[in-house]
């Protein structure tokens, strides 16, 4: 046989939401006994994509064929019973309830409605064992550290209706699994590719979603990218390198970027003004050290999803640290939430502006005077005529139109809706500025006003660091790099005519460089 | 050695506060508690009377069988706030089917159980297919069903109904001489029922499973639709039940009657250590949780001097106080 039978080919799958479109003409296919791994950034459509086929959402056009006959998927059950099982990235378990129940409810064993106890707890053991685990079933699934609900949810979605019959994974066509390695260690992504080998040997046809690129290259057959929503190319692993992978994944040309590099090599270290020391959060980002001083811009790049808005997000203390400490001008400080931060002069511009940070129905006024209000207290209203002058002042500043401080802000554009944002916390005189993708979703004019006034600002003594998915943009105005890749702080590096847009490619792409 | 087993009963304590059951011994040793300062302090009174006891069950059968229901729903995380006005609906219907009408009650009991199961339903279907909060939902429910009561009559219609008397006065007797009305017997096998249903058929255990966490109870491929509208019907058939047995407590229909009981139930609940965020709790505990507060009301009364509305303050600062320990239970089964 030249060319196996697919056991699954979705072709032409489109999916909107609310009239976006989050697939667009996607084709996808699936050989028996391959682990295929599914790719892209976050939101390029992969976990949309798992969705459709697993019958969570409904598909808005294109075809699936499984086995060669077309079917049409409406429900997780309906997919459960094709043979297509799922493992979602967040470990889709119910805590309440015992592993055995975990891995059997639904198809518990019954004897006239009553459901065997015993009968299911002998199953559930069985099928732990089989997949090399030592549990107690009957412990609540709760009680087991995230690495063993992960598994216990790869047993679930595997394990067959009846134990006792076939391999491992009789009775499964298609196993997913979404991100299942986020959770586990080192040992334990080990022993969990042993598993999907296995099941690949059985004849099973693996998806693989993962960030990990390593691991992508160690267990992967064949690879398919996504990007923006529709299908960038499918691959074999063999055949394409990593630096040609984050290439597609991203979508740029490597001789494009170069040429667009430009150094901003002076940094006038000036006196330290936050500093990282092991500071983590589990799942989210692991320990990094960082320093920041007065006028320096510390850029940080890597892909979506690598871990840039949780640090900014551990530094301005909008979620907790697990481990580590931060110094703010040389005192320790704990931060517990984000006012904690502010007090300390840190500001915050999220990249999620319209969610979580402009109140869309105030006024340009009120949006601007909200932070200052908020650092004065509630009982300490701001003089109306210093207000309007404030006002006044920033929206001349920034060149925030309409000049207008009573126009609603919902109504403006983009770029002048992030400088809004930009005032309101200019307004509290920060010392140090995080700005989380200010310039995404903004026409170009607007984006270069943004980064005029980054770089003036550090002239003045703020310090800045500054997130972007443009790499471009983070080599024109940064001091310093900092490179995430898989939520790690993978290197640091003074910016400089040697730093350009292939070395730090290569770093997201491998990883060697420290 | 030593170290060993000290790190083991450390274990087995972690073990212990982490255990699901603990609320519901918690309750049990409340009540005993409870139960034992009463036959301390009113033993001349003739706390100890075995009857006394039974009386618990026969004054609280109503309450018994509304909070089985509620405990369903509750351990989906939902809410239903429609059991009073249920309750009160039910004793119109059936007063007015049988003293106005002149249907037989053998022929209403059905009938007023299949309207109030068919109105779960319907709540339930509005809070799934529609996405509404089941708070918002049963509280339409709530005023439905209340101002139906008002549409059948606007005053009490008390029942004479030779066979409505008879079953209400039916004493069934129990060994030591002390008695329970049927009423009580009724609630106690839905009660034995329910905890059949929760813990030995597949349904029960979606229901827990939707409680633990909807999300992944969908994604595992179970009928979260079905079985969310089946606790509501549930919920919907054991307030008539609860409404039947209220008909027959006080042999009359009142558009007033249980005004204000869904809260009852939903106190009776949580009481027994059901989680308001649902997934946890067994039916068991929401009987500790009935017998509790109906012995709140049976030591007030022995006591005489106190008014009846230091009930409500008892009940209260119960709540309150359970509501605190569920609070840090389930803070500690998070870290």
């Amino acid at each position: 046989m030249a060319e196996p039978r697919p056991v699954l080919e979705m072709t032409g799958i489109v999916k909107e939401f609310a009239g976006i479109r989050a697939l667009s003409d996607v084709d996808f296919r699936l050989f028996p006994g391959e682990i295929h791994a599914l790719l892209g950034e976050n939101g390029a459509g992969k976990s949309t994509l798992i969705k459709v086929l697993t019958g969570v959402h409904p598909l808005d056009g294109g075809t699936v064929v499984l086995d060669g006959r077309p079917v049409r998927i409406t429900s997780p059950l309906q997919a459960q019973q094709a043979g297509i099982r799922t493992v979602y990235q967040e470990v889709n378990l119910c805590q309440n309830l015992s592993v055995a129940e975990n891995i059997l409810i639904g198809r518990e064993p019954v004897r006239a409605g009553r459901i065997r106890w015993k009968e299911l707890r002998r199953q559930a053991a069985q099928l732990v064992t089989r997949f090399g685990l030592d549990l107690d079933v009957s412990a609540p699934v709760g009680s087991y550290p995230l690495a063993v609900q992960q598994l216990v949810a790869i047993i679930r979605a595997v394990g067959s209706g009846v134990a006792g019959d076939g391999g491992a994974g009789s009775g499964t066509r298609v196993l997913i699994l979404d991100e299942p390695t986020s959770s586990l260690d080192r040992d334990e992504v080990e022993e969990l590719f042993a598993l999907m080998r296995r099941l690949r040997e059985e004849g099973v046809a693996i998806v693989f979603v993962s960030h990990f690129l390593d691991q992508i290259y160690e267990v992967c057959d064949r690879m398919t990218v996504l990007r923006n929503g529709a299908l960038v190319g499918e691959h074999l692993v063999a055949d394409l390198g990593r630096v040609n992978l984050v290439k597609l994944m991203i979508g740029k040309d490597l001789d494009e970027l170069e040429e667009l590099s430009e150094h901003h090599g002076q940094s006038q270290a000036g006196e330290t003004v936050v500093k990282a020391e092991g500071l983590s959060r589990a799942g989210a980002i692991a320990p990094f050290d960082l320093e920041v001083r007065t006028g320096e811009v510390l850029g940080l790049a890597g892909l979506l999803g690598s871990g840039r808005t949780e640090l900014a997000r551990l530094l301005f203390g909008a979620d907790t640290s697990d481990s580590g400490r931060v110094y703010f001008e040389g005192q320790q400080a704990a931060l517990r939430e984000p006012n904690d931060a502010i007090g300390r002069g840190v500001a915050f511009l999220s990249e999620n502006r319209r969610t979580e940070g402009l109140v869309p129905d105030l006024t340009v006024r009120e949006n601007i005077i909200l932070a200052l209000q908020a650092a004065r207290g509630w009982t300490r209203p701001v003089p109306a005529s210093q207000r309007d002058e404030l006002v006044a002042k920033y929206i001349a500043a920034l060149d925030i139109r309409p000049a207008d401080p009573e126009a609603k802000t919902g109504s403006l554009s983009g770029g002048n809706q992030q400088k809004v944002l930009l005032a309101r916390w200019l307004l509290t005189r920060p010392k140090l500025l995080i700005l989380d993708e200010p310039t995404r979703g903004i026409d170009v004019g607007a984006k270069a006003e943004i980064q005029k006034l980054v770089v003036s600002l550090s002239e003045e003594g703020v310090a800045v660091v500054y997130i972007s998915a443009e790499l471009e943009e983070v080599l024109r105005l940064s001091h310093t790099m900092g490179v995430l890749r898989d939520r790690r702080l993978v290197a640091r590096m003074a910016n400089g005519p040697d730093v350009t847009a292939g070395r730090v490619l290569e770093i997201i792409a491998s990883g060697e460089h420290q | 050695m030593s170290v060993l087993d000290g790190i083991r009963t450390g274990g087995g304590r972690v073990r212990l506060l982490q255990d699901r059951r603990l609320p519901v011994l918690v309750t049990a040793g409340l009540f005993l508690v409870m139960f034992g300062f009463g036959a301390f302090r009113y033993q001349s009174y003739g706390f100890l009377d075995g009857q006394v006891f039974m009386n618990l069950f026969i004054d609280n059968g109503y309450l018994l069988a509304a909070a089985v229901g509620a405990t369903f729903v509750i351990l989906t995380g939902g809410i239903d706030l429609s059991v009073g006005s249920v309750i009160g609906f039910t004793t119109m219907l059936t007063a007015w089917l049988v003293e106005k009408q002149g249907l037989p009650f053998l022929l209403v009991a059905p009938i007023a159980l299949g309207v109030g199961a068919f109105g779960g339903y319907l709540m339930g279907y509005v809070i799934h297919h529609f996405e509404i909060e089941p708070f918002i939902v049963t509280l339409a429910g709530l005023f439905f069903f209340r101002g139906l009561c008002l549409v059948i009559s606007k005053e009490s219609i008390s029942i004479t109904d030779p066979t409505v008397n008879r079953l209400a006065q039916t004493h069934v007797p129990l060994p030591g001489g002390s008695f329970l009305s049927i009423a009580a017997v009724v609630s106690l096998a839905v009660l034995a029922l329910a905890y059949y249903v929760l813990h030995y058929t597949r349904f029960g255990r979606r229901v827990y499973a939707i409680g633990g966490n909807e999300q992944s109870a969908l994604l595992m491929g179970l009928p979260v639709a079905g079985t969310k509208i089946a606790v509501y019907t549930v919920s919907g058939f054991c307030s008539a039940l609860s409404g039947l047995l209220f008909t027959l407590y006080i042999q009359s229909g009142d558009p007033l009657h249980a005004v204000g009981l869904e809260l009852d139930a939903i106190a009776a609940v949580v009481v027994g250590g059901t989680l308001l965020t649902g997934g946890s709790g067994y039916v068991i505990g929401t009987l500790f949780g009935v017998l509790v507060l109906g012995l709140i009301k049976t030591l007030i009364q022995f006591e005489g001097t106190l008014s009846s509305w230091w009930t409500k303050i008892a009940t209260g600062v119960l709540l309150f106080a359970f509501i605190l320990i569920q609070r840090t239970m389930t803070a500690r089964r998070r870290t």
